[in-house]
């Protein structure tokens, strides 16, 4: 008996190579008749266009497939790290900044030859190591308090409000902000609205409009006082601890949001951001905070009463001293690379693709229209930036005199389990089980014990 | 025929022990290979010896979830299978209809995890709405809402074991225990119980994996909010192998801790019931 099982495992193991083998040369052999480019998009919003409108058209024009693979919201990384592992991985992949990055390094290629990257206008933006192009962005993005004019119009019409402004656009400061929120919630009846803002989303997964992009204003703050580096990004990757100096100013703008939604502070840990930008379109709330990607959110939601004119940005205000003179948020933390572990053929087509993508004339138009991004490129002009209310308003913003832009130090806290620790003590702090200090003690020790941990 | 079977048995055994080996032996063979290595995918594992396990307790969250799955285990166990029980000892009196209720009972297990887990959620808060709370304002609340959908998932899977159990027992043992006078609470402590016993030993094998194991009814139920509270033993590996760059060897090592624990008290639990195991 123990013999004959001795015989079957040889025989096993015996198969396992040819079995091993042939496999990979499945995959190389197809994937160089196939032609094919297999892009993992991160981008679920509009994963639709990509599947329906970018790959019939540059197939059609190339004859060269587009395998587009969308990930689930908040999984890219994982996605990522397991279609790697395949025998046919993904040629082009998103990374999110430097520290993305950093956990990639064996697959990205130089990209420095590429004609995608000559299509970059400022070349500092994208990703390098010393002489080596790793990483090139593809979407500039920005994001605010989004408001409903229609709504704020209506508030400042009334007799008997409490604040002298008279329209949105003049609430320059943390205070005016908080005056008119909390005035408004008190005629909340006569606006005909449920709450100022919309859901503080605090449910798993939807955390990332408080963790990453709201605790950027403050930390940005905090970094751009470290004189010894160039930006504030810089600095951010350098600090191995923080102080969270405006972490008072978080709570500010956090408590306002809090006690001025349309959702009791102890419901918050069942909302989504879905859930928060449908209460936006549907004209429950005046306000919301979120990027221009979240257009479509508001636009494609049946029942949307909100008039394109009347999505407006404002900057997000704390009470930080010379905030008055600071835009939206602008940034990007949507990189390509293209993975160097495929054959030369497959990312000599990558990079076919991604130049027709953002320089050929049907490319163009689709990212204007369908992708609608604000793309760093030199290919695209004045007039063929995407036309959506909110990318229009951010273009608007970065341009504005004497108001310059926050750029996204987010791009430096050290691991996703960092975001997400902050991320779940808010919650607690929103349900009323930690105080601020508990929340605070939270970012400062976290960010000291990650930091070591992942350097 | 003895001889021929001998004979070719190699043959015969090699289809299931192909798909042993590839679907289970090596890859269990390459994780503990892998959890004394650092590496971001299959193809770049360099080996650092033991510095894996070394860190395995930085997050300070392992122990807390580690006690966290060890009590649900025990009272998801427990639940499940007096439920079960009783439901299949309802079941064998011949009431009318009994086929439509065993069905409807095993139905929700042919629901996968994930889906149960929104579900339940979507309802659980609608109920906790009421009071002003949420699944996740608590970790008692995610808790016993992870031992409701654990309940409601697998009761009607352990009840079919329970029922052939039940069905096996001799119906002369039952009849000469009713003439010497059994009343039913003798009878089911004497008679149905130990005859059952092999059925026991399997369910309480299945529920104590089960629930040691569990993973996507957490993900999807809790995610382990607030703060890590309601986070188990594998949700927990699959945040340290996402968490951070670099830590990929640390959760890999985990989960080979966390194999041989499983392995450990299954084993343990196995020969104590087996040992009150009766020969019908």
């Amino acid at each position: 008996m123990k013999k004959s099982i001795a015989i079957a495992l040889l025989c096993v193991a015996m198969l396992a190579p040819a079995f091993a083998q042939g496999t990979s040369e499945n995959a190389a052999s197809s994937a160089s008749a196939a032609k094919e480019v297999y892009f993992l998009n991160f981008k679920p919003e509009i994963a639709d266009v990509y599947t329906q409108k970018v790959a019939p058209a540059f197939e059609a024009e190339t004859g060269i497939k587009l395998k587009v693979v969308t990930a689930a919201s908040g999984t890219y990384a994982q996605t990522l790290k397991s279609e790697m592992a395949k025998s046919n991985p993904p040629v082009i992949f998103q990374t999110n900044g430097p520290v993305g990055l950093a956990g990639n390094m064996d697959s990205v290629s130089d990209l420095k030859e590429t004609n995608f990257y000559k299509l970059l206008g400022d070349k500092s933006m994208a990703l390098t190591e010393g002489d080596h192009v790793y990483a090139i962005p593809y979407a500039v993005e920005g994001y605010g308090i989004i408001y409903n004019d229609a709504i704020m119009r209506k508030y400042f019409a009334l007799s008997d409000k409490a604040v002298s402004v008279k329209s949105a656009e003049e609430i320059k400061d943390f205070a005016t902000l908080k005056a008119v929120v909390e005035d408004m919630t008190k005629h909340k009846t006569q606006l005909g609205i449920d709450g100022v803002f919309a859901s503080t989303s605090l449910s798993a997964g939807n955390q990332w409009r408080w963790q990453t992009h709201l605790v950027n204003v403050p930390l940005y703050y905090e970094f751009a006082e470290n004189k010894n580096y160039d930006n504030a990004v810089l600095a951010g990757l350098a600090s191995g601890t923080i102080s969270f100096t405006y972490g008072q100013n978080f709570k500010n703008i956090f408590d306002l949001y809090l006690q001025n939604s349309c959702t009791q502070p102890g419901l918050l840990g069942s909302k989504s951001v879905d859930d928060s930008m449908a209460e936006f379109a549907l004209g429950k709330v005046a306000m919301v905070q979120n990027g221009n990607w979240g257009a479509s959110q508001i636009l494609g939601v049946k029942g949307n009463t909100v008039a394109n004119d009347d999505i407006k940005f404002m900057p997000i205000y704390m009470g930080i001293k010379g905030e008055s003179n600071r835009g939206l948020c602008v940034g990007t933390e949507n990189y390509l690379c293209i993975n160097k572990n495929v054959p030369a053929e497959t990312q000599k087509y990558a990079d076919q693709f991604l130049t027709w993508l953002f320089s050929s004339d049907t490319g163009k138009k689709i990212v204007k229209d369908d992708l609608m991004f604000i793309t760093p490129f030199n290919s695209f002009k004045e007039n063929e930036m995407p036309t959506d209310p909110l990318a229009k308003q951010v273009v608007q913003w970065m341009n504005k005199d004497g108001v310059s832009s926050i750029p996204w130090a987010f791009a430096a806290i050290p691991s996703e389990d960092w975001k997400n620790s902050f991320g779940a003590a808010l919650l607690e702090y929103a349900q009323g089980q930690k105080t601020w200090n508990q929340v605070s003690k939270v970012a400062v020790d976290q960010w000291a014990s990650e930091y070591k941990l992942t350097h | 025929m003895q001889k021929a079977l001998k004979r070719y048995f190699a043959l015969f055994a090699l289809p299931g022990l192909i798909c042993f080996c590839l679907a289970f032996f090596i890859p269990m063979i390459m994780g503990i290979i892998l959890s004394f290595c650092k590496f971001s995918n299959l193809t770049n594992a360099k080996f650092v010896g033991l510095s894996n396990y070394a860190k395995m307790f930085v997050d300070g969250n392992f122990g807390h979830a580690f006690g966290f799955t060890v009590l649900f285990t025990i009272v998801s166990m427990l639940t499940i299978n007096v439920i079960a029980f009783a439901l299949a000892l309802l079941l064998t009196r011949g009431v009318k209809g009994t086929n439509v209720f065993r069905t409807i009972f095993f139905m929700p297990n042919l629901i996968g995890g994930i889906v149960l887990g929104w579900i339940w959620q979507v309802i659980l808060n609608g109920i906790l709405m009421k009071s002003g709370v949420t699944l996740v304002s608590d970790a008692k609340y995610g808790f016993w809402g992870l031992v409701i959908l654990m309940n409601w998932q697998n009761v009607g899977y352990m009840m079919v074991i329970y029922i052939a159990g039940i069905q096996n027992i001799s119906s002369d043992l039952i009849e000469a225990a009713q003439i010497d006078g059994a009343g039913k609470w003798v009878m089911l402590r004497h008679v149905i119980i130990p005859s059952v016993m092999p059925s026991i030993t399997i369910c309480t094998f299945l529920t104590l994996t089960n629930g040691f194991k569990l993973f996507d009814q957490n993900l999807a139920l809790t995610a382990g909010d607030p703060g890590k509270k309601s986070e188990m033993l594998a949700l927990n590996i699959y945040n340290t192998f996402y968490g951070r760059n670099g830590f990929e060897g640390v959760g890999q090592a985990k989960a080979v801790l966390f194999t041989v624990i499983v392995a450990v008290i299954a084993l343990t639990q196995l020969r104590i019931t087996r040992n009150r195991e009766v020969e019908s």
